[in-house]
């Protein structure tokens, strides 16, 4: 009988604890939104804290009288697991990679809320992979086993650097053993990591669409609320997929939308009526944010596109693409210059589609940059992010391509969606960049005598850096078509904060 | 002279299907040519030096129009001319120095480029202040008082000195061409010790746990790197491939075998990784007169960078690649534009070619970039370190102002 009470007990705790949690998960979306109302938000602040710390302290107690009671462990599991998710939603607020794992937080968030509370306008950590403990239990619970790579870069010892040939088919094996893992995130996962989808826009199309599957085929447990646990099945598919290719920084955006989204869910949904909803929700995201943005950016952008024009473009952009295409289609007499890089080479199949269309094109490499730029006009680029301070994260070289024009005082047009403006800064292309396989410096694909580097894993002192992004800073940048516009590059926070409500409140 | 005809003509022929690679090798053998036609060349008694300046002159010529753009030939062609004009000179003025003659000669003009044995002090003091003087209108006026002289002095000079005269023309003949054949020599050792004078100066800008950006691959840099390594400076490299001769690939593997730690990064990522990095140091096709560089492909970019970051670039260069022109349009006039297939296969874009929707493609693949002064920190030399700006003064050091233009013009015969 006693057994019995202390359940109730606990139960009941639980659940106003979670109530308490969404409230103040809400309070803090109010406060982040609408920042100029600070008269509101202090004492509401306060009055949370002390009721979360309250809460806390009778999870605990509640946990340890129900483990006590050898009984249901799975009430102090959920009610741990609540905070942990609540945690880990504001965490992923500000960037992909849930590998802060669920473990580390659950010790921490005993004697932090109060500082997490004060210091929740900060970005919090990312995952950084020269701290051990992290990294150890990251790799403790993940589903990929990634090998280190040997010759490490020490400048980049906090970003992951691993070996690329090894996790494909050692994951394809696992296909049937990973039930936690629904299949079409699965199927994403190995096509990222294969290398099939680049490019920010494809990436976020079908993580989006994988995730849509997986909310249509999920259905809740029985007493088990819809809300958290599909909450927490979409952050273990992203920390999936993240494994298998970092999450770039504008993807972050679509799953922070997806989040709120379920979060924003009446409770008095059924299953069905829920996953409708957020399956709408995601289809209106993908349409307005990429597809129909992307036309309207096509024609911004098309109105700079004058006869007579040489334009310059850097590596596989598709919006890019599409605003070369359809300046053509309406018949303006214009010239394309494709400078391409290694080791991705990923200019030439944009080559090769501008040549079927009928563009005349002049193919280079990125050293011949200083002697193209002076024939040049403008120059369009696609990016990956738009960060705060206006810097643009896009493919590594970009930042070049932009400076040589700044130099000859050519106009430089960067191409992007408003969905990939983050609240981010970053001042160089350090601190936040994922590195590529080494191995595909070492060998020039179509030149068989470039074979210097064949045995360069035997040299120690010998390593091979594949960057893949890079920051340009924002001063060599003119101005930024988006589908709110043409803005220069200051205006980048304004977007942030005036749009971003909108962005939320569909 | 059929073998150094053949000689000539071998190496004409290297230049011309680019075989000889590298602005010292080129020197080198350029010099080692001249040398040979030089030696063979048979002087007549008097003004052996403007004969054995336009025998060098016409192989020269031949030389720098097979390949413009190598401008090493240039250079050690003016360098030899330069040679002959110095030695005759002091030749003579030792010869001043030696005889007491009361002889009149009043072709002051000419007698900066004369080998006369005819002097009078008035001579004396007109060779003496020819020396200093600027370039007039009769110096430039070169070649016809060569032969309007030569009756002049002859019938000025007695016969009473004649055999003295022939004696002493003779030994000073050969004289020339002996301290020609020997400066050339030197010319020839300080082309191939180049890099020790250089390295010797890597312990002054090396300091230790410095990242140093290199793109490409250039001996200088690899002794220059190396000789720090072995006075114990501990540093670090990055190696920036070059595309799409991928030079970046040996330097690195050679340096990581002398045992630096060495990092190779994507042409693409200099500018990344250029905020962490103390210094650039870079190798160089030719330098011009007013101190811009003409440098393998890409350094423009870098340059540009350093700048923005304010990391001090750093050229080297052998004294045989500083070149006494003044560059105009050089990407375009200065430059050489290789085979494409070194970007593209030419299997993967036939199709595309072939296909009637009038798309057409262009592929640019150039060897070099112009570096101007002003993105450059610092020139490394065998004489030392220099300012861009101090880069035309070393070239009084090393050419003559007549022989700026090898190409000799079509009324003179000699």
């Amino acid at each position: 009988m006693a057994q019995i009470h202390i359940f109730l007990h606990a139960f009941i705790l639980f659940l106003s604890l979670f109530f308490v949690v969404t409230n103040e998960k809400k309070h803090e979306t109010v406060t982040e939104v609408c920042p100029n109302t600070p008269s509101v938000s202090p004492p509401l602040k306060s009055k949370t804290t002390k009721a979360e710390r309250r809460a806390l302290q009778e999870a605990q107690r509640a946990a340890k009288a129900a483990s006590k009671a050898n009984g249901n462990s799975a009430v102090a599991e959920s009610g741990k697991a609540a905070l942990a998710k609540s945690k880990n939603q504001s965490s992923l607020k500000k960037d992909g990679p849930p590998v802060t794992s669920e473990v580390t937080i659950d010790k921490k968030s005993g004697n932090r809320p109060p500082e997490k509370e004060r210091k929740k306008d900060a970005p919090p950590q990312r995952m950084q992979f020269d701290d051990q403990n992290r990294v150890g239990k990251a790799k403790r619970r993940a589903l990929v086993n990634q090998t280190e790579a040997k010759n490490r870069v020490e400048l980049f010892r906090h970003l992951p650097q691993y070996d690329h040939g090894s996790q494909l088919p050692n994951l394809e094996s696992k296909l049937f053993q990973l039930d936690s893992v629904h299949p079409a995130v699965f199927k994403v996962g190995l096509r990222y990591m294969a290398g099939d989808i680049s490019g920010v826009n494809a990436r976020c199309t079908e993580m989006l669409r994988a995730l849509q599957e997986a909310i249509i085929d999920y259905s809740t447990p029985p007493e088990k609320v819809l809300i958290r646990e599909l909450t927490a099945k979409i952050s273990s598919y992203i920390s999936f997929i993240n494994e298998c290719r970092p999450l770039s920084i504008s993807m972050g955006n679509a799953i922070r939308f997806v989040k709120r989204r379920i979060a924003k869910l009446p409770l008095s949904h059924t299953d069905v009526e829920a996953k409708t909803a957020l399956c709408s929700d995601i289809d209106r995201f993908i349409n307005e944010k990429i597809i129909i943005a992307d036309k309207v950016i096509v024609g911004h952008a098309s109105t700079k596109v004058r006869d007579g024009d040489v334009l310059l473009t850097y590596g596989l952009s598709c919006v890019v693409e599409m605003i070369l295409l359809s300046a053509h289609d309406v018949g303006k007499k214009f010239r394309v210059v494709v400078v391409d890089s290694r080791p991705k080479l990923e200019s030439q199949a944009l080559l090769n589609r501008l040549i079927a269309k009928g563009l005349s094109c002049t193919y280079t490499h990125i050293n011949a940059v200083s002697y193209i730029m002076h024939e040049v006009t403008k120059v369009f680029l696609g990016a990956s992010a738009v960060l705060s301070n206006g810097t643009v994260l896009s493919r590594v070289g970009t930042a070049c391509i932009a400076m040589v024009a700044h130099a000859f005082s050519v106009p430089v047009l960067i191409c992007c969606e408003a969905f990939k403006f983050h609240e981010r800064v970053l001042l160089d292309s350090i601190c936040c960049n994922e590195i590529g396989d080494p191995g595909a410096l070492a060998t020039v694909p179509g030149r068989m005598d470039i074979n210097y580097l064949e045995n360069w894993t035997n040299e120690e002192n010998l390593q091979l850096l594949n960057l893949m992004y890079d920051v340009t800073p924002s001063d060599y940048v003119s101005v930024i078509v988006t589908d709110h516009g043409m803005i220069p590059p200051t205006s980048v926070p304004v977007i942030v904060r005036e749009y971003g409500q909108e962005h939320y409140l569909i | 002279m059929p073998d150094v005809h053949t000689l000539v003509n071998e190496f004409l022929n290297q230049l011309k299907k680019r075989k000889i690679e590298g602005s010292q090798a080129t020197a080198k053998q350029a010099a080692e040519l001249l040398r040979s036609v030089i030696s063979q060349q048979r002087l007549p008694q008097t003004h052996q030096a403007t004969a054995l300046i336009s025998a060098v002159r016409a192989v020269g010529e031949k030389l720098i129009a097979a390949n413009p753009v190598e401008l090493a030939v240039g250079n050690i062609v003016r360098r030899v001319l330069h040679i002959i004009r110095e030695e005759d000179l002091s030749l003579a003025t030792a010869a001043i120095d030696g005889l007491e003659l009361s002889a009149v000669s009043d072709d002051e003009d000419d007698v900066e480029r004369d080998d006369y044995p005819v002097l009078s002090a008035a001579a004396v003091a007109a060779a003496a202040r020819s020396t200093l003087r600027p370039p007039s209108l009769q110096t430039l006026l070169e070649d016809t008082p060569i032969s309007a002289a030569i009756p002049h002095t002859s019938s000025s000079g007695g016969d009473s000195e004649g055999k003295s005269r022939s004696v002493d023309k003779s030994s000073r003949g050969r004289k020339l061409k002996h301290d020609v054949i020997e400066a050339v020599n030197e010319l020839i050792q300080d082309i191939s010790t180049c890099y020790e004078q250089i390295a010797e100066q890597a312990v002054e800008h090396i300091h230790q746990n410095e990242v140093i950006l290199t793109l490409g691959s250039s001996k200088t840099v690899l002794e220059f790197l190396c000789a720090a390594k072995e006075k114990k400076r501990s540093f670090k490299v990055f190696v920036a491939e070059g595309a799409p001769r991928y030079q970046g690939h040996l330097l690195a593997k050679e340096l990581a075998a002398r045992g630096l730690q060495t990092t190779v990064i994507t042409d693409s990522a200099v500018f990344a990784m250029i905020s962490r990095v103390n210094m650039v140091i870079v190798g160089a096709h030719a330098v011009m007169a007013n101190g811009g560089v003409i440098a393998p492909v890409g350094l423009n970019m870098v340059a540009l960078a350093a700048q923005r970051h304010a990391v001090p670039f750093v050229v080297l260069a052998g004294s045989h690649k500083l070149c006494p022109l003044y560059p105009h349009n050089p990407e375009v006039l200065l430059n050489e534009l290789r085979s494409p297939s070194e970007l593209l296969d030419f299997g993967e874009f036939s199709d595309c070619m072939d296909s009637a929707s009038g798309g057409s493609l262009h592929v640019v693949n150039p060897t070099f970039d112009y570096v101007p002064p002003k993105l450059v920190s610092l020139f490394i030399t065998d004489t030392g370190g220099h300012n861009p700006s101090y880069m035309y003064r070393l070239i009084a050091d090393y050419y003559s102002a007549d022989d700026l233009v090898v190409k000799r013009r079509p009324a003179t015969t000699s």
